[in-house]
């Protein structure tokens, strides 16, 4: 629900919004700049109007702007003008020229240069943004797990994750934008009182006295420069006129024979809260609030942006084949966030119908009756902390409404997320309590890998009695071309054959965008699916670098290691944003084993030199397979590492990485204590290991790794 | 070139205006300055000589509650008379030309009475009687200055 309001409201007002946000935020700088032209000072209003009377006996009004700025208006035989004024002496300080543009920004802002229909759609706008920020909160709080993980790192790629940690970080900025757009819209059209009318009455005065020096008049001497807000003269020669006075408390009248205050009136609470809603929504009197508002504002024609981009995706993941569920014998349910999932039940459908079944695929919220279906395979992601993701939201209720057949569930998330795969968890046990029977087991596959995929689907062809080949295509981006350029390789007396392979692009081609830790995609030939090799480097290096550890079967490692220097390969870059050295000053401890060192070398090439950082390498002999042994020499002699700590399990010591963490666990606690993160890199069975190691080492401070995870300081590139 | 910004035959419940027989209409014709910034409102009425006020004329802008800005209209009319709201229009955008017509006493012409005109420009400036024009049969035709947002005011009966 709130993602389909988030969503529509977003579609419909995305470019109208934009266009309000953008020149609010041009808007937003006028305080500060107005701001540096005030002058500090001053006594009290008398005095001020007496030094301005002296200069200019024209003088009409002394106001007082709510950045500070003091200005007069004075008659000259040209017309009227106005000065800003020095508030310590009353000396002219030029004149007063509000800039054109900025009206014209101001007048496009609050109407459209429209009149009251523009400002009706002003006024629309601004509750649509209410709305838009109350949704994406909530679906902040549901894709994060809830209240409390409303400030943990935001775990998505691409325009996602820009929609969500920039949406974030405006959130508050743009409400307060639109609750007080709403307010003074509401006041524009009448509907709640801006206390424009709240006017103290014109008082009655004897025609018979003459006017007073200005600077004696004791009202005026009471009240000081910085409360005023404006003064107006009374007219010439019109002894029964007054002192119009306004100040930040309320308005009055001041007698000009007299100086005594008449009908002095306070403000009333609805101007109150209109002058706060104004100050709040322009910055006027507070310019630094403006600034922040304006750059919240700013964040809007990128939110639109990347929001119309993240539902077109959206739109265009959803598999348009369908058969009628009535007639099919298998029916594919999808439960998607994302999008990711529809494609693998694309793919699924597709292989079930090429193998002669008659399938229906639809979304999990359209479950119901399947009368001639023999089997029912269900796919679904998890949203947040365990609940369904968008396309699954209604499909528990319905569990009662559907014939019971043989079922099978998939479940897809994120291993480094605590409810991994919760809501097919969820759906799995639901279904198990009311007596569906199982095709296949429970089972989950981990950050869309299509190699578990395909060893799911030969699983379930196998329960169905058909062959089924899952060949699951993921959109890759367009390759590019790579030439090794040099390649050196370690660990053969130990047989774990490693190389360091270093690319390049061939002339006339450039070098894609990528960061240590993201993924190098490589198709050898021959083979049908890609495999994924952990960066070293970052693109800022100029080179693309990775370790590859042959296996004995491997095709691609094999491939990659058959590779000699000037040979061109072709590959593609997936990116890893979950695996990233955090910004800041913490501690950063790295463990890898074996080629795992290939993306912590990546990682630390570009640490601030001075900043803590620890590497526990874990290789099997120091004589065969330390790879990287010069460049982390390097690393720790410029500061960039400042502690190597090696683990080798082939020597006399038969130590592992786990070991050499145990050891300094008094250290590791500390360096976690102040903000530290961990960062991974090596195999499965390391990964567990070290996982175990470092739950022993937290318990003593009441940690875990999964409160790490959640907080992403505790990071795993595993394969 | 400048649009007519309202154009509109009335009549006045002035009770100085005496019967329909001996009365005339007088088309007031005001121009504003290109100030640049959102319409003006405007008050146009008739005073004394000494600048008693003896009737309103005309009112543009309608939102009442800015209508303390006119100030000396305001103030003569202790919030504006009853039955305002007949001879109200919208607000005049800088540039623009308001044109009314209003029926008047042919006993007001040549009497000492003045049309006056208070404006207001929000978040600009108010500009109580910047238009003072005195009722005559002479003064038909000719152009009075503004001394604020008002470029000229004429008459023509």
């Amino acid at each position: 629900m709130n993602r389909k309001v988030h969503s529509i409201a977003g579609l419909a007002f995305g470019l109208v919004l934009a266009l309000f946000a953008g020149t609010g935020a041009i808007l937003s700088v006028e305080p500060a700049l107005e701001r540096a032209q005030a002058r500090p000072g001053g006594g009290s209003v008398a005095e001020l109007a007496a030094q301005v009377a002296a200069r200019h006996p024209t003088v009409e009004r002394l106001e007082r702007r709510a950045n500070g700025v003091v200005v007069a208006s004075f008659a000259t035989p040209q017309g009227y003008q106005t000065a800003r004024v020095d508030p310590a002496t009353g000396a002219d300080l030029g004149p007063w020229q509000p800039s054109g543009t900025m009206s014209w920004v101001r007048d496009l802002h609050r109407s459209l240069l429209l009149d009251d229909a523009g400002k009706a759609v002003a006024g629309t706008a601004a509750a649509v943004m209410a709305v838009l920020g109350v949704t994406g909160l909530l679906l902040l709080v549901g894709g994060l797990g809830g209240w409390r993980r409303l400030g943990r790192p935001i775990r998505s790629s691409g325009a996602n994750r820009w929609h969500a940690v920039i949406g974030r970080a405006a959130l508050a900025g743009l409400s307060v934008s639109a609750l007080t757009g709403m307010w003074m819209s509401l006041a524009t059209f009448g509907i709640v009182s801006d206390g424009a009318a709240d006017t103290p009455v014109f008082p009655e005065v004897a025609t018979s006295a003459s006017r007073a020096p200005v600077a004696t008049l004791a009202a005026l001497r009471e009240i000081r420069i910085e409360d005023l807000r404006r003064l107006t003269w009374p007219a010439e020669g019109d002894p029964t006129d007054v002192f119009g006075l306004q100040t930040a408390d309320g308005a009055g009248y001041v007698n000009q024979a007299t100086g005594a205050l008449l009908n002095w009136q306070a403000h009333s609470p609805a101007q109150t809260i209109w002058e706060w809603a104004y100050r709040l929504h322009t910055g006027q009197g507070l310019w630094w609030f403006g600034l922040l508002l304006g750059a919240s504002a700013a964040a809007v024609p990128v939110l639109a942006g990347t929001g119309g981009w993240i539902w077109w995706k959206r739109r265009a993941a959803r598999p348009r084949i369908a058969g009628a569920m009535s007639k099919a014998e298998i029916v594919i349910l999808a439960g998607s966030q994302g999008g990711a999932t529809w494609g693998f039940a694309a793919t699924l459908a597709k292989a079930l119908a090429a193998a002669g079944r008659r399938v229906h695929l639809g979304a999990m919220d359209d479950a119901g009756p399947m009368p001639a279906a023999q089997a029912l395979i269900l796919l679904t992601a998890t949203y947040g902390d365990g609940a369904a993701p968008a396309s699954a939201a209604r499909f528990l209720s319905r569990v009662g409404d559907m014939n019971r057949v043989p079922v099978a569930v998939l479940g897809f998330g994120d291993r480094a997320f605590p409810a991994y795969c919760g809501f097919a968890e969820t759906v799995s046990a639901r279904l198990a309590q009311a007596g569906w029977q199982e095709l296949t087991p429970l089972a989950r596959i981990d950050r869309q890998s299509v190699r578990d995929f395909a060893r799911w689907g030969a699983a379930v062809g196998d329960a169905l009695g058909l062959p089924l080949k899952l060949d699951h295509r993921i959109a890759f981006p367009e390759p590019t071309p790579l030439k090794l350029v040099r390649r050196e390789v370690f660990g053969c007396g130990v047989g774990t054959p490693s190389a360091i392979l270093r690319f390049e692009v061939p002339q006339g081609a450039t070098l894609p965008c990528f960061e240590a830790g993201d993924l190098l995609g490589v198709v050898a030939p021959g083979a049908d699916a890609p495999r994924f090799y952990s960066l070293a480097s970052s693109r800022r290096d100029g080179f693309v670098e990775i370790a590859v550890r042959r296996m004995t079967d491997g095709v691609c490692s094999s491939y990659l290691h058959g590779l000699e220097p000037g040979d061109e390969i072709s590959a593609f870059i997936r990116p890893n944003p979950g695996f990233r050295a955090a910004k800041g000053r913490a501690p950063v401890i790295l463990v890898a084993a074996g080629c795992g060192i290939g993306p912590a070398i990546g990682l630390l090439r570009h640490l601030r030199p001075g900043r803590s950082s620890v590497l526990y390498f874990g290789i099997r002999d120091p004589g065969s397979d330390f790879l990287y042994r010069r460049e982390t020499n390097a690393l720790l002699a410029d500061g960039r590492l400042s502690r190597r700590v090696m683990a080798f399990s082939r020597t006399g010591e038969r130590a592992r990485v786990q070991d050499r963490l145990r050891e300094n666990a008094e250290e590791l606690a500390h360096q976690i204590a102040a903000g530290g993160q961990v960062l991974i890199c090596g195999g499965a069975a390391m990964a567990r290991d070290v996982g175990e190691a470092f739950d022993a080492i937290l318990q003593p401070c009441g940690l875990t790794v999964a409160d790490l995870k959640a907080e992403g300081r505790y990071l795993e590139d595993v394969y | 070139m400048k649009k007519l910004a309202s154009t509109t035959g009335l009549c006045l419940t002035l009770a100085l205006l005496a019967t329909p027989a001996l009365a005339r209409p007088v088309t007031i014709t005001t121009k504003m300055k290109p100030y640049g910034g959102d319409g003006a409102y405007l008050a146009l009425y008739l005073t004394n000589a000494q600048g008693g006020y003896k009737g309103t004329l005309w009112v543009s802008g309608r939102k009442a509650k800015y209508w303390s800005h006119l100030s000396s209209w305001y103030r003569a009319t202790r919030g504006a008379p009853a039955g305002v709201d007949a001879i109200t229009g919208a607000s005049v955008g800088a540039g623009r030309t308001l044109t009314v017509t209003v029926d008047l006493a042919d006993a007001l012409i040549d009497a000492g009475y003045q049309i006056r005109v208070d404006s207001s420009v929000e978040k600009n400036a108010d500009r109580p009687a910047e238009v003072v024009a005195p009722l005559t049969a002479n003064g038909r035709r000719q152009a009075v200055a503004g001394r604020g947002f008002v470029q000229s005011l004429q008459y023509d009966f």
